[in-house]
């Protein structure tokens, strides 16, 4: 199957040069919300990681874990308390948003479509960090061809070219989705960070996404970290997976070293059944069909 | 369209997409496919000088047409004759006969400031709906009017008793109240270097409420000969005295009006929520706080002239985006220049209906601004935001 290949490929590509610097490194990251009080933990404590280039990695773990914090936190939208953020060996603090967008592209969970934007203008301000500024053309700057081919290719490559024209309103979850992606694609970054791609799809355009995914880290050599809910969809679509609860990444690696029985339960505190993915052999979680007795004795807090 | 499945197809499979790659980066080629696919769903170059030419157009004929109006009246042919003489000649002085005297000295003057002010109106009801993420916020909405109405209101009261309130400095106290009042709006939302939208909305109306009162009890203690003046002038009309007075205001508001031009694409950004503007490269709090002042000076400047003239700043912006889109590189201009010719017509009818006496204009724009609103409510509620 296309998907287990591709993946085969990319995990070769991935250990091929230890040598390169890494796409991300998150180090000794610690941050907390300003409206916070102070006795409370951390959001994000003490996180350190590092991301090479052309690797997909999926932040997974449990509600209020930290996981889209920790996301914002890489993207530059927050500012860590301490410790730091480094994009291709550069600190993420150091540089200016437009440095930041033309290396790193956000696609958030969903965004508000208050006005009237057409698909294909909202995909082509993802161009805005490539714009040429000055008093001459007052930033009002017209799309120049490279503008106009790079929301083409990033319009084709998320299957909304049929959508170009319509309202951003008028679409279904999943549409807007692809959107939001295709805004990312024309910034033509080479980090992409996810936040829970998957979450309003059904299921064929949860399949398309992560081939989508898949593709574009081989084809445009992307690095991509998601955040995501759906251990499967990590576990398929990952090169590694970070394991987070309360702040801290208990664990990370490969799907088959994290999705194990014993990691799950320690951080979500329930136990799920694991098995083998039958194509790709990538362990699979599946919930277990809880009889009446144990309904009864979570109810009762035991 | 047959183009439209090719799309589809190509992005099931990554070799069809190569290709289709291979032709995209071709040029024109990839272009033209480009514009065919996607007509009329981006503000294309082309579109946008098209549909800005046309509003110009529009306006000159307003702008000549209205002239034509007054309390004296002047035949049609007496005034083309005029404006022809004017265009030929070219200088307003030499443009002779009593009629050109009502046209250019009396009537030109007031249609172009009415002109401008609608411009600026409009300009910056869409500039403060999209930092508000708001469409249905206007000009008026933060308190940064009041603060410049009770200014004017100050400056009004202590006439005459110094040099700093001679009347011609009275758009300085205006500009300056307007400030004052985003200055401490600003002091109550914001929360350790941010500005929240929610903060802002709240600052202002209570702002708005507090210095409307004050305003109100200066008033009411005032000399009545003065204080029914500076109620006609609050309730909204366009008078202006001489060139050189249209000229100064008319310089500061086409800057202050294209500078917010210039950052319409850092507005569409906004629209789409802060932490998306950060993330495709903008530096938020700092482009919030530059329009915020801008906006500000060009209320404070407007009130003062003017006064509170509603409608405009909302219902404009409003319309003109559910005809043309949300494209604030588009709909910013179209929307300033159908504000200035939404003013003009209101102004004429204000000076014309009840001729020679003349009704605040702000009560014209409300009473046509109100059913044209609902009529493109009501027609495209699919369409509405």
């Amino acid at each position: 199957m296309p998907i287990a290949h591709e993946l085969e490929q990319t995990t070769e590509q991935a250990t091929d040069q230890p040598a390169e610097e890494p796409a991300m490194a998150v180090e000794h990251v610690l941050f907390r919300y300003d409206h916070a009080p102070p006795e409370r933990r951390w959001t994000v404590e003490d996180v350190s990681f590092s991301i090479g280039s052309g690797e997909i990695l999926g932040i997974v773990g449990p509600n209020g874990s930290g996981k889209s914090s920790l996301l914002k936190l890489m993207a530059g939208l927050l500012r860590p308390a301490s410790g730091a953020v480094y994009v291709e060996g550069r600190a993420v603090s150091t540089l200016t948003p437009i440095e930041v967008a033309r290396i790193l592209a956000v696609v958030p969970q969903e965004q508000p479509s208050l006005f009237p934007f057409s698909v294909a203008e909202t995909v082509s301000m993802g161009r805005f960090p490539h714009r040429k500024r000055g008093w001459w053309n007052m930033g009002v700057g017209a799309e120049t061809e490279a503008d106009l081919v790079a929301v083409h290719r990033a319009l084709v490559e998320t299957d909304v070219v049929a959508l170009a024209d319509r309202l951003v309103s008028d679409l279904s979850g999943g549409e807007r989705q692809r959107v939001l992606i295709a805004r990312a694609l024309a910034q033509e970054s080479r980090i992409l960070l996810l936040d829970e791609p998957t979450a309003f799809l059904d299921l064929s355009h949860q399949i398309e996404m992560c081939s989508l995914v898949r593709r574009l880290a081989g084809e445009r050599r992307l690095t991509v970290v998601l955040v995501t809910h759906d251990l499967n969809v990590a576990s398929l679509l990952c090169d590694r997976v970070a394991m987070m609860r309360e702040g801290t990444v208990r664990a990370i690696g490969t799907p088959a070293e994290i999705i194990r029985h014993d990691i799950l339960h320690d951080v979500y505190g329930c136990d799920v059944m694991i098995d083998r993915h039958p194509q790709t052999g990538k362990p699979r979680v599946t919930l277990p069909i809880q009889t009446p007795q144990d309904k009864h004795r979570i109810r009762a807090g035991t | 369209m047959p183009g439209m499945s090719d799309g589809q197809a190509a992005s099931m499979s990554s070799v069809t997409v190569q290709s289709k790659e291979a032709r995209t980066s071709g040029f024109p080629e990839g272009l033209t496919e480009f514009d065919w696919i996607t007509a009329g769903a981006v503000a294309t170059v082309r579109r946008r000088r098209l549909v800005l030419t046309g509003i110009v157009v529009a306006a000159a004929i307003v702008v000549i047409v209205s002239t034509a109006f007054g309390a004296a009246h002047l035949g049609g042919g007496e005034v083309l004759r005029a404006w022809w003489r004017l265009v030929t000649i070219g200088r307003l002085d030499e443009a002779g006969g009593p009629a050109g005297v009502i046209l250019f000295q009396v009537r030109l003057p007031r249609v172009l400031m009415g002109f401008l002010i609608g411009c600026t109106l409009a300009g910056v009801g869409t500039t403060l709906q999209a930092l508000l993420r708001n469409p249905l916020a206007d000009p008026y909405v933060l308190g940064i009017s009041s603060g410049a109405a009770l200014g004017i209101t100050l400056a009004t009261l202590l006439a005459g008793s110094s040099l700093l309130v001679q009347a011609s400095v009275a758009p300085v106290w205006g500009v300056a109240g307007g400030l004052i009042a985003l200055v401490v709006i600003y002091l109550m939302a914001q929360s350790r270097g941010r500005l929240p939208v929610h903060g802002l909305l709240l600052a202002g109306v209570v702002l708005n409420a507090v210095l409307t009162a004050f305003m109100m009890f200066i008033t009411s203690i005032m000399d009545p000969v003065r204080s029914a003046g500076l109620i006609a002038w609050l309730m909204g009309s366009v008078i202006v005295r001489e060139w050189g007075g249209l000229l100064g205001i008319a310089a500061y508001v086409a800057i202050g009006t294209a500078w917010l031009w210039s950052q319409a694409p850092v507005l569409n950004l906004l629209t789409q929520g802060e932490e998306t503007a950060r993330s495709l490269g903008i530096d938020v709090e700092q482009a919030k706080k530059r329009l915020y002042v801008v906006t500000a000076l060009l209320v404070g400047a407007v009130v003062s002239v003017s006064g509170m003239i509603g409608f405009v700043g909302m219902v404009v912006p409003h319309m003109v985006r559910m005809a043309l889109g949300a494209d604030h590189r588009l709909l910013l201009p179209a929307a300033a220049l159908v504000g200035g010719m939404f003013l003009v017509i209101s102004d004429t009818v204000a000076r014309t209906i009840l001729a020679p006496s003349e009704i605040p204009v702000g009560v014209v724009t409300a009473l046509v601004g109100g059913p044209i609103f609902l009529y493109f409510l009501l027609a495209q509620k699919s369409r509405m935001v």
